[in-house]
């Protein structure tokens, strides 16, 4: 296995957090750790039911597989494994795959002596799911407010808890969502277009530019450029705002608010000026 | 001076955040469980517990009057100009109006419609209106008791809930008539009754006014895979998301009480109330186009609205935001006498009166409309 120059400084044990040095190595590129450990263990038996949960299902068809959480009725208690068990036992499943994978991202981090931010910005993903399947299910009182596992079955579950509030594009957290998920592809395209007009000059001017061109071409262009370091700070918040507030738009609908979200605008409509 | 902007800026972002959360309407759980499809597709209606029982508190039936022994004289023979109700024997006769005092005008009493001097007496326009209320209600518990409302039936309770005019009625919506815009093509105006989305207003008078628009008025998805003509524009299905949003807000449900939204228009996917507010559609259209619009004449100036069209009912003048009105509770069981068509429908002497309602069309139920 080809290694790099500097990577035999760092393929040093420590930096663990958990399971001192009995998982510290590697298997060719792939550091272990004992969150690699979990992470196979968690990954594994939940696809394992996943496929056990669509041989007793009706198909195989691959967008129509659907694993379902519980009927309400059984609020937040254990259902049975063929009514929504599964379900759970996944769910428990993914949480622990996902949060290994973090925490294994962390041990990464530690070994090579750099910041958190991959593992805190993977870590604002794993919060949108765990509110989607834990926190909004707790507050509303069931875990079959979870939304369903299957390709086509968790649109439609979109598509109808959308419409449980009757346009959901009123909703204001959802608008900020939405916003900042157009924002962050606006903002990588223009990164990255930025960075490869620099590095591909015309082919009579072979000369790679720097920074300053990307600079200075921003500054012509609307006066104000965020640099090189800054670009990535604003991609992360805007990339890290979409997740949030996609988490914010739905803990809201039903435990929160319970009405059409068009209705949410009255105040608007009520504002002294033209009411 | 950057800095202090970037500053400024931040700040502005976190008041308004901040502030969406102190606007009015928002609730806290207990959520009130309430599954409506297969586990898992989202057809959940979703109310607080508390909400819920507001709701179930603002929509009692009141209690019936004491059941009278009938005499032997009918109500035709005893009183003069008893139109509708000669047929009954006179206790039911005042037992019925003294319910009715109470469901209609409990603070105005018998004097809001009768001259007591003489209370035969036709002169006041209240009565007139009344009489074709009661036909109305025979027609609404006798004709529609199959595809609408069932063994609950209605009476004027139901829609009056102890006022003269019912809280939930609808008028036409007078065009804008001032500033630059001369006309807005009925839309871009917040109403309560879309649930204050800014979609077209003017669907009431549309889909529920009149007693036999196009059928396939409401439909606006293709039926076919590939175009196979112009289809219908954008407006026409804003239309009918506003009538949606009505009837969802009407009956304190949401979409998925009748449709699976992967694919609303199929009646395969779709919950068999469904089928039911098919029916109440084309009921509504029925006692608009039969028993309320005839009235116009009969109403004084003031009981009009600002295009000079009576008071119209649509779902929320029964349902008041509950899916079964007054909680599905049987009101019309110890009324026998408004279960039943007792006199044949005849409108007030002022106009000429419409034919008598057709018999509604035959429901081929969850046929493809």
């Amino acid at each position: 296995m080809a290694m790099l120059s500097f990577e035999r400084k760092y393929r040093i044990r420590g930096g663990t957090l958990l399971g001192g040095d009995l998982f510290d190595f590697w298997i060719g590129p792939f550091y272990v750790g004992f969150f690699g450990v979990t992470t196979i263990f968690f990954s594994v038996l939940g696809t394992a039911l996943i496929l056990y949960g669509a041989a007793i299902g009706p198909t195989w068809n691959i967008w129509q597989i659907n694993i379902a959480p519980p009927d309400l009725k059984y609020g937040l208690a254990l259902a049975p494994l063929r009514e929504g068990g599964l379900w759970q036992i996944i769910t428990f499943c993914a949480i622990g795959a996902f949060c290994s994978w973090a925490l294994r991202e962390v041990e990464i981090c530690r070994k090579l002596g750099i910041g958190y931010h991959v593992p805190f910005a993977f870590s604002v993903a794993i919060f949108a799911y765990v509110v989607l399947v834990v926190v909004r299910p707790l507050l509303m009182g069931a875990w079959g407010y979870g939304f369903p596992y299957g390709i086509l079955s968790h649109l439609d579950w979109v598509s109808n808890t959308g419409y449980q509030y009757l346009h959901f594009h009123y909703n204001p957290a959802h608008m900020l969502a939405v916003s900042f998920f157009f924002t962050t592809t606006f903002a990588l395209a223009l990164h990255g277009s930025l960075i490869l007009s620099s590095t591909n000059p015309p082919k009579d001017d072979d000369v790679v530019k720097t920074p300053e061109h990307e600079d200075t071409f921003f500054r012509d262009t609307i006066g104000y450029s965020i640099g090189t370091l800054g670009i990535h700070r604003l991609g992360l918040f805007l990339a890290l705002s979409a997740g949030f507030w996609s988490a914010v738009c739905i803990v809201i609908s039903g435990p929160f608010w319970t009405r059409g979200w068009p209705e949410w605008w009255g105040w608007w409509l009520n504002l002294p000026v033209w009411r | 001076m950057r800095t202090v902007l970037g500053i400024i800026a931040g700040v502005a972002a976190l008041l308004l955040t901040v502030a969406q959360f102190g606007t009015a309407g928002w609730t806290k759980p207990p959520i009130l469980a309430n599954q409506h499809g297969f586990r898992g597709t989202g057809m959940d209606q979703v109310k607080t517990k508390a909400e819920a029982a507001a709701i179930r508190d603002a929509n009692v039936a009141p209690a019936p009057a004491e059941k009278v022994e009938p005499g032997t004289d009918k109500a035709g023979t005893t009183y003069e100009n008893v139109q509708v109700l000669k047929d009954i024997s006179t206790e039911e006769f005042n037992r019925l109006m003294v319910s009715i005092t109470e469901w209609v005008s409990p603070q105005q009493g018998c004097t809001y419609c009768h001259n007591t001097e003489n209370m035969a007496d036709d002169s006041l326009y209240q009565k007139k209106v009344a009489r074709r209320m009661l036909q109305m209600v025979q027609h609404i518990n006798a004709d529609w008791k199959e595809k609408h409302v069932g063994e609950a039936g209605v009476t004027c309770y139901t829609c009056h809930r102890g006022n003269p005019v019912p809280a939930q009625v609808w008028f036409d919506a007078p065009s804008p008539t001032r500033g630059f815009i001369a006309r807005n093509n009925g839309q871009n105006m917040a109403t309560p009754s879309t649930g204050l989305a800014s979609l077209p207003y003017t669907y009431l008078e549309d889909y529920l006014a009149k007693p036999d628009p196009d059928q396939s008025a409401i439909r606006v998805n293709a039926t076919t895979a590939l175009p196979e003509g112009k289809g219908k524009p954008i407006q026409q299905a804003e239309r009918t998301f506003a009538l949606m949003i009505h009837m969802s807000e009407s009956l304190g449900v949401n979409c998925t009480y009748c449709h699976n939204t992967r694919a609303v228009a199929e009646w395969s996917q779709s919950t068999p109330q469904r089928t039911l507010a098919w029916h109440g559609i084309r009921m509504v259209r029925d006692l608009n186009g039969a028993y309320i619009t005839p009235l116009t004449a009969t109403f004084p100036p003031n009981r009009l609205g600002p295009k000079g069209d009576a008071p119209k009912i649509n779902c929320a003048t029964c349902h008041n935001g509950q899916n079964k009105p007054l909680g599905g509770a049987h009101v019309i069981e110890a009324y026998p006498e408004l279960a039943r068509n007792t006199a044949a429908a005849s409108a007030p002497q002022e106009k000429p009166a419409p034919a008598p309602t057709p018999a509604p069309t035959p429901a081929p139920a969850p046929a493809p409309q």
